[in-house]
């Protein structure tokens, strides 16, 4: 029991993961009828936004220790950072643990002019051409960022901790009357999970509750009519593009802590992604989401030892074997609309 | 007008003047000097570096391109000499090899078995390259290595730790300086049963290829030898980045101690996610619960940070080693790069510098000369003590360093402290050792 438990724990964290990337993913599949295959790399510049700001507030001056020595026998040159200098050892230390939930409001602005520069810049003169275009164009960008990513920051994955506070983990089990010990789940990933909650429920809220969401709702039915009306859609679709890099970059920006970020992470995820959007159903935002979760807890539970010892190889190919039979018995997915994606 | 006429008499002078210039070589200069694969006719030759500069071994590709480019300046006569001076053979002077001056050409490998197969083929057929060395995986160790054996030229492997590479896939052209898992496995195993105990149970996570298989198989081996109990073996994707649903059964398989037969990403996302689950703090069996890292690598352990704190593993060679072949090698890497050499950049400067002195010892770039230069070749200054060239499988035995995550580093350098330097006695095993066998060293090929 207690095995099933964590897995469906670890399920609804990676869940949380595939379902943040595929809404973004959806919501322009959705919107603009585009394939965004740089989607993924939306998630790992995301990520490479907290590894930034991790280093602007580490951003050091050197002193010369006399009485320490350095690998070639020289002088010790010790880094001390500056925001510990000008703000004295506590705050600075302390502005330095938290960079990565700091890095959520750097990295707003930075995605969202990321996401209307791809609109803007590329994407749309792709609106008219067929799919295959589109999946070239941004699957060749995607290669361009995560290059540049390289380019400057290095192959190696590179540290980024969650602030202390958040360091270590829960004993779950005993919350739920079983022995110490025996489900522990990192606090970080709880984190991440409400994080993510929050920000799918924020992303409905918004198509839902609000007259700008109500008009993209309503495109996303009949772009043609809305445009009809007067209304200028694409001004709003382009808006709702900087929303879906804003949320992939989000969803990056609190992965760093779970997993050393580096340059080809957003790859990574593209392929589980598209296979969540699928399974969801082609611009279907609650699809999205829901397959998210179905195929993290179907992957989480397919790597459990009990499970592999019947179907070797199960954990690598269950994502799949799902999809596959979605697909078989509910081709648009599981939420799929008529007429998306069909001549 | 000349007219061509054929005569019984003129065919016989022809046949006999070509059969006579044919068997020159041969008859006058020995095997040594027989026609080879690339063999250099002018000034200079050329050493073919295959290493990764794309792809997420392309950090570690870097650090081994610095260190051919050393080796290359100390042959040529350039900059300090480095290992040269303290080098047990001295016959390289300086004016690099055999009097011809060593250039280079560089491949990237992409940590791809066809790039990097396409990369040598290349340099070879293109460039003119008598030699390829480099590569960060054994993978493509074993592929590259194969090539060259077909194309007839010496493959000096760069970091390679499956025992394969010297095991069922060696071959007489292949070299390996750098250690194995076998090694990783004999030097380990006695230092974590003095810091663990003899009675602990260990669940292994696998990385499910070549080198991953050889290292777990060798790992369960000796740990089993000295008391230790295997609870389970579990194989993980290659591509695999978050390891926490393997992670978990661990909590409550009944395991105190988890082995991460992992390398590179893999390893620091599977350190990072072990140390999240709060493995570190839990006590299991009654005994504190202990994470073993089998290969370390300096620079990968960097993305790991303060999680390795603590943490066993081992390593082909340190900077922080005291010998002079290790001062001379890391002052003058330091001064030029301004940060120590990894262990990757001191196999790959000291399969260059063997290379060359093959060469000059065989007195020809001839492979099979070199490698017969090689083979058995016992030498010393280079920074890991008294080595080795076995002969029957070309696998260099050497000491082999165990090293733990250090606690307080006084610089992103410092990250790992010697805590036993293995004996080459104890490390050593016979070259027709269950987990070496299945396969051949074959004859040399020396190409053309």
């Amino acid at each position: 029991m207690d095995a099933i438990i964590l897995q469906i724990l670890n399920g609804l964290d990676k869940g949380s993961a595939y379902a943040l990337i595929a809404l973004g993913l959806t919501l322009i599949f959705g919107t603009l009828g585009v394939v965004n295959f740089a989607h993924g790399a939306l998630f790992m510049i995301g990520a490479f936004c907290a590894v930034t700001l991790n280093k602007l507030f580490s951003l050091s001056f050197e002193t010369v220790d006399p009485t320490r020595t350095d690998f070639l026998g020289n002088p010790l040159k010790v880094k001390t950072p500056y925001l510990v200098d000008w703000f004295g050892p506590e705050v600075g230390a302390s502005l330095i643990d938290w960079a990565v939930p700091l890095s959520i409001l750097f990295s707003i602005p930075i995605m969202i002019g990321i996401g209307f520069a791809m609109e803007r810049g590329l994407i749309k003169h792709f609106y008219k051409r067929p799919h295959a275009d589109q999946i070239l164009v941004t699957f060749g960008l995607a290669i361009v960022m995560q290059e540049l990513i390289k380019h400057y920051y290095g192959a190696n994955p590179i540290q980024t901790p969650a602030p202390d506070a958040f360091r270590g983990s829960l004993d779950f089990g005993v919350l739920l009357g079983f022995d110490p010990n025996v489900i522990i789940y990192p606090y970080w990933r709880l984190v991440y999970f409400a994080f993510a909650a929050v920000i799918i429920g924020g992303v409905f809220a918004f198509l839902q509750f609000t007259t700008f969401g109500m008009v993209v709702r309503a495109g996303m039915a009949d772009r043609e009519t809305v445009g009809l009306l007067g209304i200028n859609i694409d001004k709003r679709f382009t808006i709702m593009f900087g929303l879906a890099a804003a949320v992939a970059g989000l969803a990056g920006v609190m992965y760093a802590p779970i997993n050393s970020p580096n340059y080809h992470m957003g790859m990574d995820f593209l392929v589980l992604s598209f296979v969540v959007v699928v399974v969801g159903g082609m611009g279907s935002l609650p699809g999205a989401v829901a397959a998210g979760f179905l195929l993290g807890v179907l992957e989480s539970f397919a790597s459990m030892n009990q499970i592999k010892s019947l179907l070797p190889g199960i954990d690598q190919i269950i994502i799949y074997v799902v999809a596959i039979v979605i697909l078989l018995t509910r081709p648009r997915g599981l939420m799929g609309r008529k007429g998306v994606m069909e001549d | 007008m000349t007219k061509n006429i054929l005569t019984r008499r003129g065919v016989l002078k022809t046949g006999a003047g070509v059969g006579a210039t044919l068997a020159v070589p041969t008859l006058f200069t020995g095997a040594a000097w027989a026609g080879y694969m690339n063999e250099p006719m002018g000034a200079s030759v050329t050493l073919g570096f295959n290493v990764p500069q794309t792809g997420p071994y392309a950090d570690e590709g870097a650090d081994e391109l610095r260190a051919y480019q050393l080796a290359v300046e100390h042959l040529n006569g350039e900059g300090d000499g480095g290992m040269l001076q303290t080098f047990s053979s001295k016959v390289l002077e300086g004016n690099g090899i055999l009097g011809k001056k060593v250039e280079y050409v560089t491949g990237d490998t992409q940590t791809k078995s066809d790039a990097a197969r396409a990369s040598a083929k290349s340099m070879i057929e293109k460039d003119g390259a008598i030699m390829i060395t480099g590569g960060s995986s054994s993978g493509v160790a074993v592929a590259v290595q194969g090539l060259c054996q077909e194309a007839g030229v010496i493959f000096m492997a760069g970091l390679t730790h499956s025992n394969d590479t010297t095991g069922k896939d060696k071959k007489a052209n292949g070299f390996r300086h750098f250690f194995n898992a076998y090694m990783s496995g004999a030097a380990l195993a006695p230092v974590l049963a003095a810091q663990y105990g003899t009675d602990r149970k260990a669940y292994h996570l696998t990385a499910d290829y070549t080198w991953g298989w050889t290292q777990e198989e060798s790992i369960v081996a000796a740990t089993e030898a000295l008391g230790w109990e295997t609870v389970n073996t579990v194989k993980t994707p290659l591509a695999q980045t978050d390891f926490s649903s393997y992670i978990a059964p661990v909590l409550n398989s009944g395991a105190d101690v988890l082995v991460l037969n992992h390398y590179g990403g893999n390893m620091v996302n599977s350190l990072t996610n072990a140390v999240q689950f709060g493995l570190r703090e839990k006590m299991a069996n009654g005994k504190q619960f202990e994470i073993v890292v089998p290969l370390f690598s300096r620079l990968m352990a960097r993305g790991a940070g303060e999680n390795i704190k603590g943490i066993l593993g081992s390593t082909n060679w340190h900077w922080s080693l005291t010998d002079e072949g290790t001062k001379a090698f890391v002052k003058s890497f330091g001064t030029k790069y301004g940060f120590p050499p990894s262990q990757a950049a001191h196999t790959c400067y000291v399969q260059t510098l063997l290379y060359a002195d093959a060469a000059q010892r065989a007195g020809s770039f001839n492979p099979c000369a070199i490698a017969e230069a090689l083979e058995g070749y016992e030498f010393d200054g280079l920074g890991n003590g008294p080595t080795l060239y076995r002969a029957e499988d070309h696998q260099c035995f050497k000491d082999v360093l165990v090293v733990r995550g250090k606690e307080n580093p006084t610089s992103e350098f410092d990250l790992l402290e010697v805590v036993e330097v293995t004996p080459r006695a104890q490390v050593e095993y016979a070259p027709d050792h269950p987990m070496f066998a299945g396969g051949a060293l074959g004859s040399c090929n020396p190409g053309a």
